[in-house]
């Protein structure tokens, strides 16, 4: 039987949750005869090669390419999880939905006391994505199926609930391993 | 008589008349969940996290006197259900950024969290626009992390005979008021019992965040309210 793909994308997010999953030591041994990365920026493929098994989301949606990235995760995978605080709650990238989208533009290109901008225009280049009103936890956006918090949530977390999805069994994450810090 | 007799999910309970449920529930070594009730203050019931059913009725078991044959449920899938779903709404209210929080590990509704084991609130975030008062030289007071407990306006009030903070506000405008302009005008002290009363990392002394390690902090080992827990394991 072929292995099961697994697919990972970092949205808004800091690529800290990445970090953790590549912290499971020689684990990651394990995991690779476990699984089979689909689309990922481990491997840096940037299109979905099939129907993958899992697809682990970090960060939240900040802006229009991020809720594609997500929508397209939603398709092609079966079980979506949300990884690390970003994803789960908005996280720090959230710190700007108490201030309304105009004002944090103004301050970031146009009135912030380090800022040089004579042409006292936002930026508008079509290649950029179009900013969100505010920043969204990724289940208010698509059906999420696990939410594993934590900034980022521990390798040891990641590894018990990955296991416990491979093996089809519910996720019952320890009390040292829920963690939202 | 001064005594009444009860039972707690069963179990009987002997307390003293007066006693709140809550309190008769810790002497037996049974955790009722809370976040508003202190002890040494007059209860609050604001939270109604320590929600429990008392002969099929819900009751704050902070307010409730316990009484003679009363029959109370405490653990139950319902009332764990209520609970996480009080937590959840107090997570969405608030802006509560625990990745950066200098009361993460210490914080009690952070532990109630990893006690029910909510690892996604159900309801949309608010993110609510609330004002951060850094003026005083010593205390901070993050409105952003206040989950309006009141424990540090009756503590103000009962404790340190003063009367630094109230509520003002009502309904979702409710928010914690300070007796002056600013904090820094009330006369606060850093060693002021209202300080240290606040469950969350809303009032907070300032330049003390981060001294201990993670891993050594009050809940990274075990849950909130396992010591209340463990009087009832060692006695029985």
């Amino acid at each position: 039987m072929a292995k099961p793909k697994v697919a990972t994308a970092s949205l808004a997010g800091c690529f800290g949750c990445h970090m953790s999953l590549l912290d499971i030591d020689e684990r990651i041994l394990k995991l690779v005869e476990l699984v089979e990365f689909d689309k990922s920026p481990i491997n840096d493929l940037k299109k979905f090669t099939g129907r993958c098994r899992i697809g682990l989301i970090e960060g939240g949606c900040c802006n229009q390419e991020n809720v594609a990235v997500l929508k397209s995760f939603r398709e092609h995978c079966d079980i979506l999880v949300s990884v690390g605080d970003c994803a789960v709650d908005g996280g720090i990238p959230a710190m700007r939905n108490m201030v309304p989208l105009k004002e944090c533009l103004d301050e970031a290109y146009l009135k912030g006391p380090t800022v040089h901008n004579p042409s006292g225009k936002l930026p508008g280049d079509p290649e950029l994505p179009l900013l969100l009103n505010k920043v969204y936890p990724c289940h208010e956006v698509v059906k999420i199926d696990h939410h594993i918090p934590g900034c980022p949530p521990s390798a040891d977390t990641l590894w018990e609930a990955l296991v416990a999805l491979l093996s089809e069994k519910p996720v019952a994450l320890p009390y040292t391993l829920l963690k939202y810090d | 008589m001064s005594e009444v007799n009860f039972t707690i999910d069963g179990v009987p309970v002997r307390a003293r008349r007066g006693q709140t449920i809550i309190q008769a529930a810790e002497d037996a070594g049974i955790y009722v969940p809370r976040l508003c009730f202190m002890k040494g203050v007059l209860p609050g019931g604001k939270c109604r996290v320590c929600t429990v059913l008392v002969n099929d009725r819900p009751q704050a078991a902070c307010t409730q006197p316990a009484m003679e044959g009363m029959v109370v449920k405490n653990d139950t899938p319902e009332l764990r259900g209520w609970r996480k779903s009080v937590l959840e709404m107090l997570f969405v209210e608030g802006n509560h950024f625990c990745m950066f929080c200098e009361k993460s590990g210490n914080c009690e509704l952070q532990a109630l969290g990893y006690r029910f084991g909510i690892d996604a609130p159900r309801f949309d975030f608010q993110f609510p626009q609330r004002v951060v008062d850094a003026s005083h030289p010593d205390i901070i007071l993050d409105r952003n992390r206040c989950i309006l407990c009141g424990r540090c306006a009756r503590t103000s009030r009962e404790l340190d005979g003063r009367e630094v903070v109230d509520f003002v506000g009502r309904g979702h405008k409710e928010s914690l008021g300070v007796n002056g302009r600013r904090l820094a005008d009330t006369g606060l002290r850093v060693t002021d019992r209202a300080v240290s009363a606040c469950p969350v990392g809303a009032l907070m002394p300032k330049r003390v965040g981060f001294a201990v390690p993670v891993g050594k902090r009050l809940y990274d080992a075990r849950p909130i309210g396992s010591e209340i827990e463990d009087k009832r394991k060692g006695g029985a």
